[in-house]
């Protein structure tokens, strides 16, 4: 199986056939007895092509898969869903990436289509219409086998890739149907009711195999900062360590004069120098010297100050910042009621993505200069094209944009600033240019996962039930601070107050793995256990007994208890932490067993168990795998990771700095299991990540007595947690 | 002009003598499977193998190279029929991706080595090559494999 790489040629074609045809599914005979093509385009398509399927003579089916691939697996598992209701032989399935035309191969995003993904998007917003759409093709292609034998669609059926007619044994492959078939004007309607059910599926909760797993053994798999074109020269940008801060002036002639720089250029936050290799790149990088302007909002900041003091003394002092997420019932009265009342301040660091290829785009001019091509890994390929065409002053028809595979994203490449770099300096030079942002630069560049202060208050009434909640969170970023901070989800507490507070910084802010939800679940289930504790309840007995679990809470819960033998003693110096989260519509309860070395202040994790509520798990393997990269992503801003910055400029530069977890820091046993529900498919991408800082502060407490409040845990933070 | 053998073949490099070699690979030479990713020898993403042992190519000068054979994961095997890419495949391990050439570059070193290393072997000495997808359990494993497959 392969993937091939999309061209300009395909891309006009596939716009010209969504675009003409206005629906997705148009079909009409193509040349040579082709099949499934737009009814405009009939004379373009080889054999026949559909806006997301072809099939050939051969008996190849082609899917488009609109996904994009950061390392998910959506590229293989979003097509799942229509080979199933099609009814493919998956093994005679080849996948193309999509062109970035949202409005052929978005979803629906509250009334627009976009192609974005992120927030674990990619199997719960295509998965319907995948499906719909591979029903509507066999229900053509079960249509057609009838007209060739003279006899009644409905009493045929499909086995993988082949029509059968139960009552004759005769059988017809997709293929042979493809060489004869009349197409229908329009498509054939399909209802929901239509669809498979889950006991019917033959791919769906089955594993394949992933599509661009043998291009990443071998290196063959192309990113863009692989790609490379005819008179391509290279280019990096030095941007200013005071985040957004502008060039004044820089040492133009001196840099000139070194060997193989063709250009030093100014842009909004940087200089871009541009050179004939990479390596004079880096020569030129290191000899630019930029006086940067005054006056950036950023200057003078210093994270651990506003950490340490300045949110404190906003969530004592400034309720007229407050800003509600949510409340329901009377706080007041059931804290001036309350049996008894918790109270717990959390902090946690500002996160990088640290995603392993370092921010990168290719871009070519036509000759003209009125047309350009891109070749960028993003996670938002609509949203990009648009940016650049903005940023370029251009129409998007004049962005012609490759998707490539991601390096790792995590969030970080749904914005495109570096593609836009990369369009400029071509533009401007004339020449083919691949630009690249050093490791130093994505860092310093970087745009950060906010740190955050939480006050968190809880009131028990005199059964002991938990009655009220307050949760203020504040820091920089707005909505990047409250996602994950309500717990309606998995507890019922009637009475509850969540605002998020702000400050301002100047200090670029996105999306984090799971964005908000890391330090908030960390705040939220830390408060938890410290209730349980007080209380002398087991943590799940206190959940079930004193915090309204949902249905769909308890059943997380009773599978995690299960899966990690709860009650089974650990081992002396061994101990166990509980902790859940929601995200992006699935459940997650989780377990850690860990150790301690006290002299060094490492805390070590070795195992995790995970019950998740998924629904319909469209993949298993992959998934299974996606929600272990989430625990080792969230475990490693819960042990390591942590941004700051002096004086408006990021401290660290590079992965000796800014740590990451290492496998010897890695849990030795990953057990994750899915609670089987017939529901929707969920995200599945941020479900790893966000219960762990909880479960490990909580196992922690059980290990010591000691409460950790400050993510990361980092030896100085766990010495000091023990002497306290 | 700085000569040495890539995958068994001559090559000859017009570049400066301390140019790192990873560049000479990936642009000069155009094997993109080795990848940049820290340019400070702390990630491994570059690691290939020069005269067998396995080394951080950004940190490796173009000159040091000179006379050398230079192996990269374009080389491991003609058809990623190498136990590893195979055992890499069977595990599904690579998720992004961008890390793996290293991973596995850097495993094929512990298997000529020690064929059947222990789980702590693996640990000690794939520690150093970060995988940001957290694939660190599936690579354990798929060591394990093609170990097993020996």
């Amino acid at each position: 199986m392969t993937i091939k790489e999309t061209n300009a040629a395909m891309i006009s074609r596939r716009h010209f056939l969504g675009s003409a045809a206005g629906l997705t599914f148009a079909v009409s005979l193509g040349p040579n007895g082709g099949w499934l093509v737009a009814n405009a385009d009939a004379k373009a398509a080889e054999y026949g092509i559909g806006a997301w399927v072809r099939i050939t003579p051969d008996n190849r089916i082609t899917i488009i898969t609109p996904a994009a691939e950061m390392g998910q697996g959506s590229m293989t598992g979003v097509p799942i869903a229509l080979a199933e209701e099609l009814d493919a032989d998956w093994s005679t399935v080849t996948l193309e990436m999509a062109p970035a035309e949202p409005e052929i191969y978005g979803y629906d995003n509250g009334g627009t289509k976009v192609m974005r993904i992120s927030g674990s998007r990619a199997i719960r917003s295509y998965f319907e219409q995948m499906r719909l759409a591979g029903a509507q093709v066999r229900k053509v292609l079960l249509q057609s086998a009838a007209r060739h034998w003279g006899v009644a669609a409905g009493r045929l059926v499909t086995e993988p890739s082949t029509v059968v007619d139960p009552s004759s044994g005769r059988r017809l492959s997709y293929g042979e149907i493809a060489g004869f078939a009349e197409a229908p004007a329009t498509m054939p309607a399909v209802s929901k009711d239509e669809l498979k059910t889950v006991r019917e599926f033959r791919l769906i909760g089955r594993s394949v195999d992933r599509h661009d797993v043998p291009a990443k053994v071998d290196g063959s798999a192309q990113f863009s900062i692989d790609v490379h074109l005819p008179g391509m020269v290279y280019a990096s940008t030095v941007h200013a360590p005071v985040q957004l801060a502008t060039p004044a002036s820089w040492n133009e002639s001196d840099v000139r004069e070194l060997a193989g720089v063709i250009d030093v250029l100014p842009l909004e936050h940087g200089v871009a120098v541009v050179a004939d290799t990479f390596e004079h790149v880096l020569a030129a990088r290191n000899a630019l010297r930029v006086k940067w302007s005054e006056g950036a909002a950023a200057e003078g900041f210093d994270s651990e100050r506003a950490l340490g003091s300045e949110y404190m003394r906003i969530a004592r002092d400034s309720a007229s910042l407050s800003k509600p997420v949510s409340t329901s019932g009377d706080v007041a009265q059931a804290f001036a009621t309350a049996a008894a009342v918790h109270t717990a301040d959390f902090r946690s660091d500002y996160g990088y993505h640290a995603q392993m290829e370092p921010l990168n785009a290719v871009a070519r001019f036509n000759e003209a200069g009125d047309e350009v091509e891109i070749w960028e890994g993003t996670q938002s390929p609509g949203g990009s094209r648009q940016a650049i065409a903005a940023a370029l002053g251009f129409d998007t028809r004049q962005v012609v944009h490759h998707q490539m595979y991601m390096g790792g994203a995590f969030g970080r490449r749904s914005i495109t600033d570096y593609t836009i770099e990369a369009a400029l300096v071509a533009r401007d030079i004339k020449r083919p240019v691949k630009m690249i942002w050093t490791r130093e630069e994505d860092l310093a560049f970087g745009m950060f996962r906010p740190q955050a202060l939480q006050c968190l208050q809880a009131a028990l009434n005199d059964t002991g039930k938990v009655t009220a909640w307050r949760h203020c969170v504040i820091g920089d970023g707005d909505r990047l601070l409250y996602s994950g901070i309500r717990l309606d989800d998995y507890y019922s507490i009637p009475n509850q107050l969540i605002e998020q507070r702000g400050a301002s910084h100047g200090i670029r802010l996105k999306h984090w793995r799971a964005v908000a939800h890391p330090f908030n679940i960390f705040a939220i289930e830390a408060l938890v256990d410290e209730m349980a504790v007080s209380e002398n309840l087991d943590p799940f007995l206190f959940r079930r007994e004193r915090m309204g679990l949902t249905p769909k809470a308890e059943a997380v819960f009773d599978a995690v208890e299960r899966l990690s033998d709860w009650r089974t003693p650990r081992p002396a110096g061994r101990a166990l932490g509980l902790s859940v989260s929601e995200r992006s519509g699935s459940l997650g309860a989780g377990v850690v067993e860990i150790s301690l070395d006290e002299d060094k202040g490492k805390i070590r994790v070795h195992k995790v168990w995970l019950a998740v509520d998924g629904g319909i798990i469209v993949q298993p393997e992959m998934a299974r795998r996606n929600v272990e990269s989430g625990i080792i992503y969230g475990l490693s801003s819960v042990l390591k990771e942590r941004a700051t910055m002096k004086n408006g400029a990021v401290v660290q530069s590079n992965f000796h700095d800014y740590q990451v977890l290492r496998m010897a820091e890695a849990p030795e046993e990953i057990h994750v299991e899915f609670v089987e529900r017939d529901t929707k498919p969920t995200g599945l991408g941020e479900i790893g990540n966000p219960f762990i800082a909880a479960a490990v502060a909580n196992a922690f407490h059980a290990l010591t007595g000691k409460r950790l409040y400050h993510m990361p845990f980092t030896p100085e933070r766990v010495r000091q947690a023990l002497h306290t | 002009m700085i000569k040495f053998k890539v995958n068994g073949n001559p090559v000859s490099v017009a570049a400066e003598s301390e140019t790192p070699l990873l560049w000479a690979i990936r642009d000069h030479l155009g094997l993109t499977g080795t990848k940049y990713a820290c340019g400070a020898g702390y990630c491994g993403a570059c690691i290939v193998h020069v005269d067998g042992r396995a080394v951080r190519s950004c940190q490796t000068s173009l000159e040091s190279v000179a006379g050398s054979s230079v192996t990269t994961i374009e080389g491991l095997s003609p058809d990623a029929s190498h136990p590893l890419q195979k055992a890499w495949i069977a595990e599904q391990v690579p998720q992004c991706g961008y890390c793996q050439s290293g991973q596995i570059m850097q495993a094929a070193e512990l298997l000529e080595r020690k064929p059947q290393p222990t789980r702590d072997e693996i640990v000690r000495h794939m520690n150093g090559v970060i995988c940001r997808c957290g694939t660190y359990t599936r690579i354990v494993s798929a060591i394990q494999r093609a170990a097993g497959e020996d």
